[in-house]
């Protein structure tokens, strides 16, 4: 009985020790079919982003239905999320239950994390070059863009360990919506290029305030002369203009630096004159700038239908709307005759089954969001610009672009601007390298910003030893030691915790105690041979 | 000898399987990514220990009075919350409340709460709640909130308020997150958040030529609920009595808890 519990023990603690914990998923890897079989039916999932916005909804269902008219053996079922974070957590949920959707809108940081379990996401270069079925494949039913017509940099931002684990579908930027008409009345110009010395001091100068507590340059009780939508962006766009680390190719962290310290000092400095919120803190940088309470509002090209006093989509009511001048520029800017912002946007992943056509009909679905007649609609539902050169080449999307101002609808000239900005400077936009765990340390970028900025409202002290605390509570709350570790780096890992320590320590006895066992044990059979 | 190394290795084996636990890490699961906002990372309900003094309580002019951002501690009694979900970001649970005492209400954003404890956040609870208060988007809130609950108090489920007389006016806001009731209101039209997944009911009132935006908050009273169906029931032109809590998003935009046809 001892002898077995022993074994039973031994063999436990092999399991536990050895057995890696990690329980990915196995999935044999796609390899692409010689012919499409149009004999079965084929129903597959593709789940989709909307910004809360009907049209684009219609345009996805519009696309399917085309689609289906083209291969009537593929049904395609639609799943609709207004936001990236609930997709990205459905993704991993499904992925344990071998249930993921057969496409999916995506962010190449998301695909990092699917693709740690084998064969989940279906590299898709061998698809890309696949004479039937792949770009511009012979035996498409559609006109889609050759590999070739894709935007090389949208491509290449979906390039992850030497293959493409995914097509762009759609791409924006930030862009700073400036109420001009504010700028002015308090003496300054808009430039072409804003820098960030320019933004604070302007935003500074804009909370000057009359004898009854209303600001002098809307007359209101209520003005952030600057909101940022999206501090994850800030903190990262800054870091790249600065030339300062985030992390590398490798996965190592570089974020708590002596650049990111300087330029969360800038952020207290500013907050606590009133010149500085966020999102997350007060609300919609559009509503703020809509109302006149915000002059320098940064967002999403793809949210500049909500900007401006002309805005086709108003979220505040009637009689808080201010009539301004908006303008649209770059994000402000370290050194402006290098100008660099970030490249964002969806992208659309397949996801591997066991049965090859499935994804082959997955794949035709995909690379039909690529067409023409997807990418325009799409894109001129927001400041979005199409991934191809094909569409934005093609005769329709140079004739929408030309009529800016045409109407306050589809042709309202702040989207217009907006798409534009991107359109124009692809040349200056930049993403953050992909990894497993990238995606935590973005939210850690904007959690530093984020706590900065309450602290200071809160009237905290906010000095170096706040920013070392913050800085080492940041590491913790995102489990960013970790992925020092999963990228297999250099990083610094710290001291070895206690748990790990006991459990070492632990081990090493018990290999004692086996060998001074089997030792004695030696002995006592020798004295009693002898 | 070998009842120890039996147990060593026992002990070993509770550390392997130990060490092999919750390091992996749901991603961020926010129920609305784009639109959220920050909550504590403390635990939701650890008990202060016995010997810390207890602070008091606001009372609610006091908690009225207190500046943005200021931290706050209030007690007051549950009337109801959204759902529970996990924040696998700040990794605990959190959940939405509609509190009030016999003053003043308040609304209790993603208040750190164990999914144990969630269930036991029904209407009348008294709890106590600190956290910093805020806005957003003209809401007055108790952010990044922790609670415990208060042993052996009374109980408290407000009445609604008539506050019909005071749309369009700026007296309203001074009940906002209350329990309210809307009289004789016209229904105009509605509109989804997204038919699929987060199914908020936009609504469209009308009252006295003009007109007011409510809600059908789908983590207050989801699909399933007899108000939801009621509501996307609704024929232009009814005419129906509102009751719901006065919240405020760029203005005012009360969460509708019942309906019915007004007499």
């Amino acid at each position: 009985m001892k002898k077995f519990l022993a074994l039973f023990l031994c063999a436990l603690l092999a399991v536990g020790v050895f057995s890696g914990c990690h329980g990915k998923v196995e999935r044999e890897g796609f390899s692409v079919p010689e012919k499409f079989d149009t004999n079965n039916t084929y129903e597959i999932t593709f789940w989709a982003k909307n910004d809360t916005n009907v049209t684009q909804v219609e345009i996805y269902k519009k696309a399917i239905a085309d689609f289906e008219a083209l291969y009537p053996n593929i049904k395609v079922k639609l799943g609709l999320y207004t936001d990236y974070g609930r997709i990205y957590n459905d993704v991993i949920t499904n992925i344990a239950t071998g249930t993921t959707p057969n496409v999916c809108i995506t962010y190449p940081d998301h695909i990092a994390t699917y693709r740690t379990g084998a064969n989940i996401v279906v590299p898709l270069d061998d698809l890309f070059a696949d004479e039937k079925y792949g770009l511009g494949g012979s035996e498409l039913r559609f006109d889609g863009p050759t590999q070739e017509e894709i935007v090389p940099k949208f491509l290449g931002e979906c390039y992850q360990d030497g293959a493409h684990y995914a097509v762009p579908y759609m791409r924006s930027t930030e862009a700073c919506y400036v109420n001009k008409t504010f700028v002015e009345k308090l003496g300054y110009e808009v430039p072409d290029v804003l820098t960030w010395e320019y933004i604070w001091e302007v935003s500074q100068a804009a909370t000057e305030k009359n004898a009854d507590g209303t600001f002098k340059v809307n007359g209101q009780k209520v003005l952030l002369p600057f909101i940022y939508k999206s501090t994850d962006n800030m903190m990262i766009s800054y870091l790249k203009q600065a030339d300062a680390g985030y992390s590398n190719s490798l996965g190592q962290v570089q974020l708590f630096n002596d650049t990111t310290r300087s330029f969360l000092e800038d952020v207290r400095d500013y907050t606590k004159q009133g010149a500085f919120s966020t999102f997350k803190i007060s609300g919609y940088p559009a509503n703020f700038l809509n109302a006149g309470q915000c002059i320098f509002a940064i967002d999403s090209t793809a949210g500049a239908t909500w900007m401006g006093s002309d805005a086709p989509l108003i979220d505040i009511p009637d009689d808080k709307l201010v009539q301004f001048e908006t303008v649209v520029r770059m994000i402000p800017q370290v050194d402006p005759q290098n100008p660099q912002m970030i490249s964002q946007g969806p992208s659309l992943c397949v996801f591997n089954k066991e049965d090859p056509q499935e994804v082959l009909a997955s794949w035709l679905f995909a690379q039909f969001m690529l067409t023409n007649q997807v990418q325009i609609a799409y894109a001129q539902t927001e400041g979005y610009l199409p991934v191809t050169s094909k569409a934005h080449e093609s005769e329709e999307y140079q004739d929408y672009l030309s009529r800016s101002g045409e109407n306050n609808g589809l042709y309202y000239s702040v989207k217009l601007d907006a798409t534009k900005l991107l359109l124009d400077n692809i040349d200056k936009t930049f993403v953050t390298p992909v990894f497993n765990g990238s995606a935590s340390l973005r939210d850690a970028a904007g959690h530093l910003i984020e706590s900065v900025t309450k602290s200071t409202r809160r009237k905290e002290t906010v000095d170096e030893n706040y920013i070392e605390g913050l800085f080492v509570e940041t590491a913790s709350l995102f489990r960013l030691t970790q992925i020092g570790a999963d990228a297999g780096g250099k990083a610094q890992l710290g001291p070895l915790p206690t748990g790990s320590l006991v459990l070492l320590c632990a081990l090493g006895a018990v290999w004692i105690g086996l060998g001074t066992w089997f030792f004695i044990d030696v002995l006592r059979k020798k004295r009693k041979k002898s | 000898m070998k009842k120890l190394i039996a147990l060593m290795l026992a002990l070993c084996m509770v550390l392997s399987l130990a060490a092999c636990t919750g390091t992996e890490q749901t991603p961020p699961a926010n129920e609305n990514n784009d639109d959220t906002k920050p909550v504590a990372t403390e635990p939701a309900t650890d008990p202060a220990p016995e010997t810390d003094p207890v602070e008091p309580a606001m009372t609610y002019a006091e908690y009225d009075a207190a500046e943005m951002d200021a931290e706050v501690v209030v007690e007051c009694y549950v009337q109801a919350t959204q759902s529970w979900w996990f924040n696998s970001k700040v990794n605990h649970g959190v959940i939405t409340v509609y509190a009030q005492d016999q003053d003043g209400a308040y609304f209790l954003y993603e208040m750190a709460c164990e999914e144990e404890d969630a269930a036991k956040l029904v209407p009348g609870t008294k709890i106590r709640v600190t956290g910093y208060k805020g806005t957003w988007a003209g809401e007055i809130e108790i952010m990044e909130a922790t609670f415990e609950f208060v042993e052996g108090a009374d109980t408290f489920i407000a009445a609604p308020k008539d506050v019909t007389a005071l749309l369009g006016t700026e007296e309203l806001i001074k009940s906002q997150n209350q329990k309210v009731l809307f009289k004789g209101m016209t229904f105009k039209s509605l509109s989804y958040k997204d038919d699929e997944y987060d199914k908020d009911i936009y609504v469209t009132l009308e009252k006295d030529g003009a007109e007011y935006s409510f809600c059908v908050e789908n983590y207050l009273t989801g699909p399933d609920t007899d108000v939801y169906k009621a509501v996307a029931a609704l024929e232009a032109g009814a005419v129906i009595d509102i009751e719901g809590f006065l919240y405020w998003y760029e203005g005012v935009n009360t969460h509708i808890t019942a309906i019915a046809v007004a007499e």
